[in-house]
């Protein structure tokens, strides 16, 4: 391995192993923001990697395929959505369900998608800097999700911060009665977020299935759903700071993966426990300070609420 | 009745008329053909007891509950309120009793969430700085409504109403929560927003502040409008006529001479209690003392916000202490112990929350009553509980306390507040401590349920037990306590016998101006 070209590449395998799980916990953090814990991503990224990549098999079309693995996954949300938001089932059961429900769906609809190969997401190539010496390759020549995970947490950060719309979500998370109370439709503006995070679930799992291994494997997601949704908590609810925990976590992985293919002479068990320990050691230290958790946190999350009374 | 600077309210429309307006749940008939007009520019009282159905009529007129029958007309036009946004349109502001405030946001962000406003957080908060100087609300937008005081929460709401260039606001018990002065600047704020045409609709079951502040009062008992009166014609005790269907029982001066007959024992013991805050926006306990012996009543009284909190939390155990000897009940030390341990030394506890700390609002109230009082009445017999007794107990204080509900059977949070806080004071009590602790035990409750309160307490006491009351209502603690201490920014004054302590002396302590104090106020 050239050294500066495994650098290259190493910091290239971080950024994309970051990315399906910057897409799903900025998902899952809006969906929270708003006070609906919703246990499910990791079944609705497996219901978005499988529509997304049989609608490439079918179609050719990326974009297609990106749609259609996020309508895929915000179908699953939106049962989610009725049971919890309309029928007032618990969210915590609810959220489980759907992810054993998610595994058995993608696997029934995968069947026949088995070993197909297709061709992966191209990377956007822009001009002038994609060209530049090292920055251009670990930078800006990625695919189009990759950049999209970013903006996507930039967006949310700005949008739940500084907007009014942001504002009515946190104001519905962190007390629902004064919200009703005050003449917003909380169930409503729940219903928005559980799908815009069943809509970002499915853009990660259509990132998987279409660029990171461009194929379909049962439960390809390998437990990354779990991963989004504990930076969430660990990210103390914070755009950013999921951002940077996602990086953490894939650059850890990454790092690990490459040990364990020098033949580094450590349980490959223990080396992959790293990431996780790596991640919940940062975070837990930037988020010692509890009045903080207690701003961030939505004091209503999971709480079931039944308007007029 | 009407001020020389408005017209004779009278020929104009009344702003808001509600005609035969009906609502029930299951099980209940909460208003019952309502009738009501509020005029122009007056502040019309709506008095009645706990679940008379006050709070539930101005749900409906704020548009978060729809009637079942009836109508409802403003400046003369009948109209359908389908929701707070559509009473905001019209011009109706609500004040809510518990309030309608987002902790983990600014000042700024609740106001905006209650205006609809599109303007930017930076014009707001120079508007709301407008309003808060015109009306002497003096609140700052930029800070997050945990870390503001319970009369700093009001004003919020009160300014969130008023952005909204209101034509009637609706404030419902506002005063529940406020000190005296609090309160008499409140009232100013009223009369004021009234002389500029606003009219008020007030919601109370205080007599005298109705008396003192409002042009004419509708009485509600049992879901009817039973009169209308003019508050200032009448006396208190018409009042508590028309609104209890009887006369009240007098309050009886029951307070004997202090050191009369008591024991020398104290029960509960503070020796040098020093506590630092464990939340940033909390007070710091600094060399607090004080005894309450067997057969007394020791009131606390402050301004919300002064450490009252932090001092429950240490007497009930919520907070253990290094230093075991630093609290002593029943002539144990106790410091060191958690509620349950100390309950086990004969204590019990009001909690300042009713909700949460007091009871748990989605069990019943029999297992609300066995929460706490289950080593009692043989209530749990061998770790099993006894669901019989449980039943008869809460029955028992149901009765004892007058408190309105479905039965034992009935889920906490079905309860009002001042019912529910009957049904746990009333659960202490009738465990019969050896010491009571408890935080503004008739806060919210009306007068006759208040009255059957304060007997109550002074019959435990009566009985020997030491009582610690800790109160913002003075005439609470002048009528129930045999000595009264003041605690500020954390600190307590000596204690002294009540008769000895004038209203000026009362204001004096309360701003920290005794030995020892940390006076912080000009």
């Amino acid at each position: 391995m050239d050294g500066l070209d495994g650098v290259v590449a190493l910091l290239v395998a971080m950024i994309r192993a970051a990315t399906p799980l910057a897409l799903a916990a900025v998902g899952e953090l809006v969906t929270e923001k708003s006070g609906v814990l919703n246990l499910g991503v990791e079944g609705m990224m497996l219901v978005g990697a499988v529509a997304a990549f049989a609608t490439a098999v079918m179609t050719g079309n990326p974009a297609l395929a990106i749609l259609a693995g996020m309508l895929g996954a915000m179908a699953l949300a939106l049962v989610f959505g009725i049971l919890t938001l309309g029928l007032l089932s618990n969210q915590v059961a609810t959220g489980l369900a759907l992810t054993i429900f998610g595994v058995g769906l993608s696997a029934f609809i995968g069947q026949g998608f088995i070993g197909i190969p297709i061709e992966g997401l191209d990377a956007l190539h822009i001009p002038g800097l994609s060209d530049l010496p090292l920055i251009g390759p670990v930078l800006f020549a990625h695919d189009p999700l990759v950049y999209a995970s970013v903006l996507a947490t930039i967006l949310v950060g700005w949008g739940l911060y500084r907007t009014r719309v942001g504002l009515v979500i946190r104001a519905v998370g962190e007390n629902h009665d004064a919200a009703h109370a005050l003449g917003y439709p909380v169930i409503g503006i729940r219903f928005l977020c559980v799908l815009f995070g069943g809509a970002m679930s499915g853009l990660a799992g259509a990132y998987l299935s279409l660029a990171y291994t461009p194929m379909w494997v049962e439960t390809m997601t390998a437990g990354r759903g779990w991963i989004a949704l504990a930076l969430v908590v660990f990210a103390t609810w914070k755009p950013g700071r999921v951002l940077l925990g996602a990086y953490l976590f894939g650059g850890v992985t990454i790092v690990q993966l490459h040990a364990q293919g020098a033949g580094l002479a450590v349980s490959s068990h223990l080396l992959s426990m790293l990431p996780y320990l790596a991640t919940i050691v940062v975070l837990v230290l930037i988020s010692r300070d509890r009045t903080r958790i207690r701003l961030n946190a939505p004091a209503c999350i999971g709480r079931p609420f039944r308007p007029s009374h | 009745m009407a001020t020389s600077s408005t017209p004779p309210p009278e020929l104009a429309p009344p702003r808001l008329a509600l005609r035969d307006v009906c609502k029930s749940f299951p099980g209940v008939v909460v208003n019952d053909h309502v009738s009501l007009d509020v005029r122009p520019a007056e502040i019309h009282a709506l008095l009645g007891e706990n679940g008379a159905g006050k709070s539930t009529l101005m749900k409906i007129v704020h548009g978060v509950l729809a009637a079942d029958a009836g109508e409802i007309l403003w400046e003369g036009r009948p109209v359908r309120i389908d929701g707070p946004a559509e009473a905001r349109r019209l011009g109706i502001g609500m004040v809510f009793q518990h309030f309608a405030l987002f902790e983990s946001l600014t000042v700024a962000e609740n106001v905006a969430l209650g205006l609809g406003t599109r303007d930017t957080m930076k014009t707001l908060s120079a508007r709301i700085r407008a309003v808060s100087d015109g009306y002497g609300l003096a609140i700052q937008p930029e800070r997050h409504v945990h870390e503001l005081s319970v009369g700093e929460r009001q004003r919020v709401e009160i300014v969130r109403c008023l952005l909204g260039a209101p034509r009637l606001i609706i404030l419902d018990e506002p005063t529940s929560v406020l000190t005296p002065r609090e309160a008499l600047a409140l009232f100013e704020v009223l009369r004021r927003l009234r002389d500029e045409g606003c009219s008020i609709l007030y919601i109370s079951h205080k007599l005298d502040e109705i008396r003192m502040l409002c042009d004419r009062a509708s009485i509600l008992r049992g879901g009817r409008v039973v009169a209308t009166v003019d508050p200032r014609q009448e006396t208190a005790r018409s009042l508590a006529r028309l609104m209890i269907g009887t006369a009240p029982p007098d309050l009886k001066e029951r307070r004997r001479e202090p050191d009369a007959a008591t024991p020398a024992g104290a029960m509960l013991e503070v020796a040098g209690l020093d506590m630092d805050r464990d939340d940033p926006h909390g007070t710091d306990l600094r060399g607090v003392s004080f005894a309450v012996k067997a057969g007394e009543i020791l009131g606390i009284a402050g301004v919300a916000g002064n450490g009252q909190n932090a001092l429950m939390r240490a007497l009930s155990g919520e907070r253990r202490l290094a230093h075991p000897e630093v609290i002593r009940i029943a002539d144990r030390p106790a410091g060191h112990l958690g509620p349950r341990a100390r309950r086990g030394l004969g204590l019990a506890v009001v909690p300042e929350e009713r909700m949460g700390q007091g009871a748990v609002p989605d069990l019943t109230l029999a297992e609300n009553a066995l929460l706490s009082a289950y080593r009692h009445h043989g209530l749990v017999n061998r770790g099993l509980v006894h669901r019989n007794r449980s039943r008869d107990f809460a029955g028992r204080v149901i009765q004892a306390f007058n408190v309105i509900a479905h039965g034992s059977a009935a889920e906490a949070r079905s309860l009002s507040g001042g019912n529910l806080q009957k049904f746990i004071i009333g659960r202490e009590i009738l465990q019969q401590p050896r010491v009571l602790v408890a935080a503004h035990p008739t806060w919210g409750v009306d007068a006759g349920s208040a009255a059957a309160i304060h007997h109550a307490l002074v019959d435990l006491r009566d009985r020997g037990a030491a009582i610690l009351v800790i109160s913002q209502d003075l005439d609470e603690l002048y009528a129930l306590s045999d000595r009264i201490a003041v605690i500020a920014a954390g600190r307590l004054s000596e204690s002294r016998p009540t008769h000895a302590v004038t209203a000026e002396d009362m204001g004096v302590l309360m701003a920290g101006l005794f030995e020892g104090g940390n006076a912080h106020v000009a």
